[in-house]
């Protein structure tokens, strides 16, 4: 397996990224030279091995969901340009003029 | 005090002499402004110190001789100044992981590590540097330059953690934090001179460290000393309900761990950490601990760990497909940069590519390549698989009776900057530090000698929770070391 131009293309767009056709050469070639180097776990047999999702069977065991109190360096109204009804009033992206209230549009 | 400079105290040293009244908690905290300053640590120099604010410094000193003279009661770390890398969240102080995506920002809110040296008296003197989202191994790819090794400024740091590396062995501070997730505490600690520790997976609460590899990432202590560095690790350990990852686990005074008879214990040297390629110079010094260790009543005795050549495979898998998902948040909406684009998706994009750096994008591409359809079985579940064997392969040898590994901490001593252009070969690194990320067990690395006047350090790796042991046969190592561990 090893990667085309597309593939990075594609995966870049996966990712949310913008990339420069004149740097894209070069990420092929590194790209193709990390994974390269993971060809060898093809070799090893894992047959009825689970995979380690973590390593939390060794000392974190299950508990209650339950969230704690975050201390906050200052309060929450201090943090946000503005806030109404507990929530943060934030700058509307310039692509949503026509949803609802935001800082600017506040009444 | 004798007239001996105050970088030259322990930092248990430093405290008791805070509360006994010969040293003022601002005497120590203008000492290490004073030791940055001499030593060029910001970014015109050696590029040591990101961020810092000496007069909030020298406020939070005030306050502790106000409390000392309330008798409020002194912590452990009382007045000692402290540094914590850029990517440890802290009030009043920015968080940028060395990015320009998080340029300016300001955390709301304390990392526990850091609250609790707060508590414990500590002052949090200057954040620094580290490669960006410590995606690196050399403190060269951060967004604010490279990093300097203060024992030579041509060389690198090691990294992520370069930066808290450095600051130690300059002298600026006697303990600092860091973060690991393949290794970036012990590697450059091992290439600044310095104690570094990676605590078991769960030991110390993440809450605060911003995430890059969730299930590897762990917080770490750079220490002076050992005792330093345990220091550290007992005041930051412990539970807290912020990390459900956390341990209910209590947490050992590891400063008793200091040990004069080794009798009994069974060290491992792995045969795969010293392949014929290893540097014959740092397989000598590593030979030298062993031999310290086993004059001090240690048993020495050859094992095996088979998977160990696997980890580096395994690491930029796992790692970087954690990192696509984490750094996934961000995207301009709601953090730092933000570059406007003629849609929603185009400021996502442009935010993204102008703020992350080459390696960052690296990895961002690489993590979400093998989590993409079609390649998730034959890279990411793979890779997860040959985790479980390498962590197999630690449990195997420890309950084979082996109650310690010593192995080297890197297969190099400090590079030149600029030296290492290729990404894996810049990987291969964190070749004898990533398994036991990969493992969880916790793991350090200790000064145990010189190559061509550049430090060398070997690393101690314990079954899960064990510190105490580990530290234990650190504490006998350094003292039976001594001067030679520095030459």
């Amino acid at each position: 397996m090893s990667i085309a131009p597309d593939d990075v293309r594609h995966i870049a767009a996966l990712a949310r990224l913008a990339l420069d056709e004149g740097r894209l050469p070069s990420l092929v070639e590194e790209l193709n030279v990390i994974l390269a180097h993971m060809k060898v776990l093809q070799g090893v047999d894992t047959e009825g091995v689970i995979g380690a999702a973590g390593v939390g069977a060794s000392g974190t065991p299950l508990r209650a969901d339950v969230g704690a109190p975050i201390q906050l360096s200052m309060p929450l109204d201090q943090i946000a340009p503005r806030m109404r009804d507990g929530f943060f009033l934030v700058p509307r992206l310039d692509t949503h003029g026509e949803l609802g209230a935001s800082v600017a549009g506040e009444p | 005090m004798s007239p001996r400079p105050l970088a030259d105290y322990a930092a248990a040293e430093v405290r008791d002499a805070i509360v006994a009244g010969a040293l003022a908690p601002s005497d120590a905290v203008d000492a290490s402004l004073r030791r940055a300053d001499e030593t060029g640590a910001g970014k015109d120099g050696l590029n040591l110190v990101l961020w810092s604010d000496p007069a909030a410094s020298r406020q939070d000193a005030r306050a502790a001789g106000a409390a000392l003279e309330r008798a409020d009661g002194a912590g452990r770390l009382f007045g000692v100044p402290v540094m914590v890398k850029d990517n440890i969240a802290t009030d009043r102080l920015p968080t940028t992981c060395a990015s320009r995506i998080l340029a300016g920002y300001v955390s709301p809110f304390e990392a526990t590590a850091v609250r609790r040296l707060r508590e414990a008296g500590a002052v949090v003197v200057g954040k620094t540097n580290c490669d960006e989202f410590a995606m690196g191994s050399s403190t060269e790819y951060g967004a604010w330059g490279p990093a300097r090794n203060p024992l030579d400024p041509t060389r690198v740091t090691g990294g992520s953690s370069g930066g808290s590396a450095g600051a130690v062995a300059a002298g600026l501070v006697r303990i600092a934090l860091g973060s690991e997730t393949g290794g970036s505490v012990r590697q450059p600690a091992s290439f600044c001179g310095v104690v570094g520790i990676k605590p078991t997976y769960g030991r110390v609460s993440r809450w605060g460290l911003v995430a890059f590899a969730s299930s590897l990432d762990q917080i770490g202590v750079f220490g002076r000393t050992v005792d330093d560095a345990a220091l550290g690790l007992e005041i930051i350990a412990g539970r807290d309900p912020l990390d459900s990852t956390s341990a209910e686990r209590p947490v050992p005074s590891y400063r008793e761990a200091t040990y004069d008879s080794l009798d009994g214990l069974v060290i491992g040297r792995p045969r795969e950490y010293f392949p014929t390629t290893l540097d014959p110079r740092i397989r000598a010094l590593c030979d030298r601990a062993a031999d310290a260790l086993e004059k001090l009543g240690a048993k020495v005795k050859e094992v095996s760990l088979p998977h160990t050549g696997l980890a580096i495979p395994v690491y930029y898998i796992i790692a970087p497909a954690e990192a696509s998902s984490n750094l996934a948040r961000f995207d301009g909406a709601r953090y730092g940069l933000r570059i406007e684009g003629d849609a929603l998706r185009a400021m996502y994009d442009a935010t993204r590519s102008g703020g992350f750096g080459p390696e960052v994008t690296r990895r961002i591409l690489l993590g979400t390549y093998v989590l993409s359809a079609g390649y998730y079985d034959a890279y990411y579940r793979k890779a997860q698989e040959v985790r479980s064997l390498i962590a197999e392969d630690f449990r195997t040898v420890f309950e084979d009776g082996v109650d310690l590994l010593l192995t080297p901490t890197t297969p190099s001593a400090a590079f030149e900057l600029g030296s290492v252009s290729v990404p894996y070969e810049m990987y291969l690194s964190d070749i004898f530090t990533a398994t036991a990320n990969l493992a969880g067990v916790p793991a350090m690395s200790l000064p145990v000698g010189r190559v061509a006047g550049l430090p060398v350090g070997a690393q101690l790796i314990a079954p899960y929770f064990e510190e105490s042991r580990m530290l234990g046969a650190a504490y006998a190592l350094e003292r039976t070391l001594g001067d030679e561990a520095h030459r």
